[in-house]
């Protein structure tokens, strides 16, 4: 086989690995439909941003942990954000996590806060990595001359 | 301001296509739902892209906004250039549900909510906000290839805001703010773009909305006269709305219709006692209609018709109060706003009787019922005569007085005040026609000071001022009844600088119709704040600020009270909200006067004087004429009508000068905000 069709079928592997294991859901479907040749790098863009507000998101409410007193309020306003966010690109695990962030802020939990925002933080770098290495596949097959399968 | 887009596509707001949908309604329908303008409103950037993506893909044609006030200034802009709303529910500058409400009573759009929160208390809060949709994130697309049925819906339906009673209707508000941003735009510009969107959304949305809304209440020029009539008899007091329904004895009217329409006077009054500053000189006389019209009645019709005709109201209001209403303003600009005033003026020869007193203003406008706020006694009888004057005059005062009126919602609407600009568009055409002759700029010292402090009083002098704007009578073919058309847009403009916010609000887009059509100049005032702020508001604002300044005069409530309304939502001119916040906050109706003219001012800079110049519609020489007592502060105002955010600002600030929450502001400018929003 030759090495375009190697890399497409190792791009598919990859990518339902990422659904079985639920780092994405369906949503992430909804995105790689949207794309199309007027917007060949949609995901890609979208995903980045999502990536750059969720960083943001996550030293936000690593901050507001950090204080004395903590604003509950904002840090639940600040995860449900990073819920949104991270459902519209299909993070799910991300966004589980966040579920359960937030009913730690209703109650005040302060150390069930602590605890989600530990797991948020893991979960966001596994879920950033695996979508890194997804890019950097489908780039690769677009550069031998394949075009990604993802549709 | 729009002034230049005529169509609907004024500033950022999406491609002109959405004009296309509303000039031809023909073409719409073929292409529906594609081309169907939506507007996308979401602090998360990942979810807001995604969404534009999505709607595209949908066909439709999406401008997104990540903030809440840059949305509403959007729609104020142009309101006529979207469709149909999403927003987000979670929103850091400004709570989603809020945005919901500004919506829905200034331009009646379709809104759909949407959050990640799906908890039923949440997604009840939509419901109970008037929201005709809920979405849970993520969205999915087929999610939202059907929300054109809530555009449809809504048209068919006539809009009917549940949370008002029914005195507002949505249909006439669809036109109106189309034909705002008619007059508007061509009022300033040229009428010839207003008219043609004038005649084709007025086409269409006449059509739509007569045909399948249901029964709206407008409250035309009559009706509120008719209202006014009857609260005075009764009492300001004592006027409940039973009896005020016996009184008026209307076929088909509603003890409901009467409510809600008492409602949003008594708010338009208690404005002007409040604000009686800033605002009220310009707002309440013209204003009026704003509290008690909440329901476009014509009281707000005055306004409205001011407001409408944004342009022209604002300067022939300011005409109107220049001439002492007798005079041919010559605001050449709104040639509605000339007759209208003259109609404020004539009618309300010193009826101030609104309870205030200040609304004085009011009175002239009687017909034009802006003035709602201020008890202008001008009774219908003298809409006739000014009717008979000129029509159009009476038109005009209807809307001078609405645009008055609507000035304040307008002002507060400033935003919105492109769409008032059509009406003022086509009363502008008119407009200046008579403009010239009502709008004297002589009017300093009385219209503005007579008139517009002392609101109506000056009317008398008006009504000479309305024969002389026979010409006008081209434009005054508005019908002052116009169907909320103008009134629907006088209010989006909800800055009618003088027009007290609460009747902008709800009356300018009902009455607005109804005295804008005809007044169309009036109602430009409204958005001749918004729009005029460069330099257009002058006349109108003057006027206004003179109507509704002097109407209460330091009280003016209506102006500072419009001012004040009006300004929570930066609807408030900017020029004008800047003249709440100079003059109103404290002093009170020189302050308001100025403020209201610097609102025109801040329009038109400048126009004010304009407005003794026939047809400077940008001018507004608001300042110069109305006021001499004002001038102060019109320039002040001239900065700030730009900035429709800043309004708000300065609104709240005004308000909190005031007292008056600045929740309360932002839904005067309605005049039914108040009553339905929840503050």
């Amino acid at each position: 086989m030759d090495v375009v069709t190697q890399m497409q079928r190792q791009l598919l592997q990859y990518t339902s690995s990422l659904f079985k294991e639920g780092f994405l859901d369906d949503q992430f479907n909804q995105l790689q439909q949207l794309q199309d040749e007027s917007n060949p790098e949609f995901v890609v863009e979208v995903v980045t941003l999502f990536f750059e507000d969720a960083e943001r998101l996550l030293n936000e409410l690593s901050k507001s942990l950090e204080q004395e007193s903590i604003h509950f309020r904002r840090v639940d306003a600040h995860v449900h954000q990073l819920k949104g966010s991270s459902s519209s690109i299909g993070a799910q695990r991300v966004q589980r996590v966040c579920i359960a962030f937030r009913n730690f802020c209703e109650q005040q939990n302060v150390e069930g806060c602590l605890k989600s925002l530990q797991e948020i933080k893991q979960e966001y770098s596994l879920v950033k990595t695996k979508l890194e290495t997804l890019f950097k596949m489908e780039k690769q097959l677009f550069a031998a001359g394949g075009s990604s399968v993802s549709r | 301001m729009n002034l230049s887009h005529c169509k609907g596509s004024t500033m950022s707001t999406p491609s002109s296509s959405g004009s296309h949908l509303r000039s031809t309604g023909d073409a719409v329908s073929d292409q529906f739902p594609a081309g169907l303008r939506v507007l996308v409103v979401d602090d998360d950037p990942t979810c807001l892209m995604i969404l534009e993506k999505m709607l595209k893909a949908c066909l439709y044609e999406v401008t997104k906004c990540k903030r809440a006030e840059v949305a509403l200034s959007l729609l104020r802009e142009n309101k006529n250039g979207f469709d149909i709303v999403i927003s987000d529910v979670h929103m850091p500058d400004m709570d989603g549900f809020k945005l919901l409400e500004h919506i829905g009573l200034e331009m009646d759009l379709p809104v759909i909510m949407m959050s990640a929160d799906d908890g039923k208390h949440v997604v009840m809060k939509g419901v109970t906000h008037g929201a005709c949709d809920y979405l849970i994130k993520p969205v999915r697309i087929e999610a939202l290839k059907n929300i054109w049925q809530h555009v449809v819906r809504k048209r068919k339906t006539g809009w009917r805001d549940p949370e008002q009673s029914g005195s507002i209707d949505e249909g006439d508000r669809q036109q109106k703010a189309s034909d705002d941003a008619d007059y508007s735009s061509s009022a300033n510009e040229g009428k010839c773009s207003k008219k043609r969107r004038d005649e084709e959304e007025d086409a269409d949305e006449r059509d739509d909305s007569s045909t399948l809304k249901k029964p709206r209440v407008v409250w035309s020029v009559e009706l509120h006269q008719q209202f006014m009539a009857a609260v005075n008899q009764l009492g300001i007091d004592k006027a409940v709305p039973k009896k005020i329904l016996e009184l008026m004895n209307v076929p088909g009217l509603t003890r409901e219709n009467v409510a809600s329409h008492l409602q949003k006077y008594r708010l338009y009054l208690r404005r002007l006692s409040g604000v009686s500053q800033q605002q009220n000189n310009l707002n309440n006389p013209f204003m009026n209609p704003d509290p008690t019209f909440g329901s476009t009645s014509i009281n707000g019709i005055d306004l409205q018709a001011l407001s409408v005709a944004g342009q022209l109201p604002a300067q022939s209001l300011a005409k109107l109060q220049a001439a002492g209403l007798g005079r041919s303003t010559a605001k050449p600009v709104m040639s509605m706003p000339l007759v209208e005033q003259r109609n404020l003026f004539s009618f309300e020869s010193p009826r101030l009787r609104f309870g205030e007193g200040q609304m004085q203003h009011l009175n002239t406008n009687k017909p034009m019922n802006l003035l709602h706020g201020i008890p202008t006694n001008m009774e219908p009888k003298q809409l006739a005569n000014l009717h008979q004057s000129a029509q159009s005059l009476g038109n005009l005062n209807m809307r001078v007085n609405a645009s008055v009126a609507q000035r304040s919602p307008l002002l507060m609407q400033m935003g919105q005040s492109q769409p008032r600009g059509q009406i003022v568009g086509e009363n502008g055409s008119h407009v200046n026609q008579l403009p010239t002759s009502l709008l004297q700029p002589s009017v300093p010292n009385r219209i503005s000071n007579g008139v517009i402090r002392n609101g109506i009083a000056s009317t008398s002098n008006i009504n000479p001022a309305y024969n002389q704007v026979p010409q006008s009578s081209s434009f005054m073919n508005f019908p002052m009844n116009q169907t909320n058309e103008m009134s629907a847009r006088s209010f989006p403009l909800g800055s009618n600088p003088g027009i007290s916010n609460i009747t902008t609000k709800g009356m300018l887009q009902e009455e607005v119709t109804s005295g804008i059509k005809g007044s169309s100049g009036f109602v430009p005032s409204y958005d001749i704040f918004n729009e005029l702020q460069p330099q257009k508001s002058n006349d109108w604002d003057l006027r206004n600020a003179g109507l509704t300044y002097d109407a209460t005069q330091h009280s003016n409530h209506v102006q500072g009270n419009i001012d004040v309304s009006v300004s929570p939502s930066v609807l408030v001119h900017p020029g004008f909200s800047s003249m709440q916040q100079t003059g109103q906050n404290r002093d009170t109706t020189s302050s308001m006067g100025k403020a209201v003219f610097s609102m025109g001012e801040g329009m038109d800079q400048g126009n004010l004087q304009s407005i003794s110049q026939p047809q400077n519609p940008l001018h507004i020489d608001h300042s110069v004429r109305v006021k001499s007592e004002r001038v102060p502060d019109a320039s002040s105002q001239t900065n700030f009508f730009p900035e429709q955010y800043g309004q708000e600002d300065l609104m709240s600030a005004l308000l909190k000068q005031e007292g008056i929450g600045l929740a309360e502001n932002e839904f005067d400018f309605d005049g039914y905000s108040l009553d339905n929003i929840p503050v």
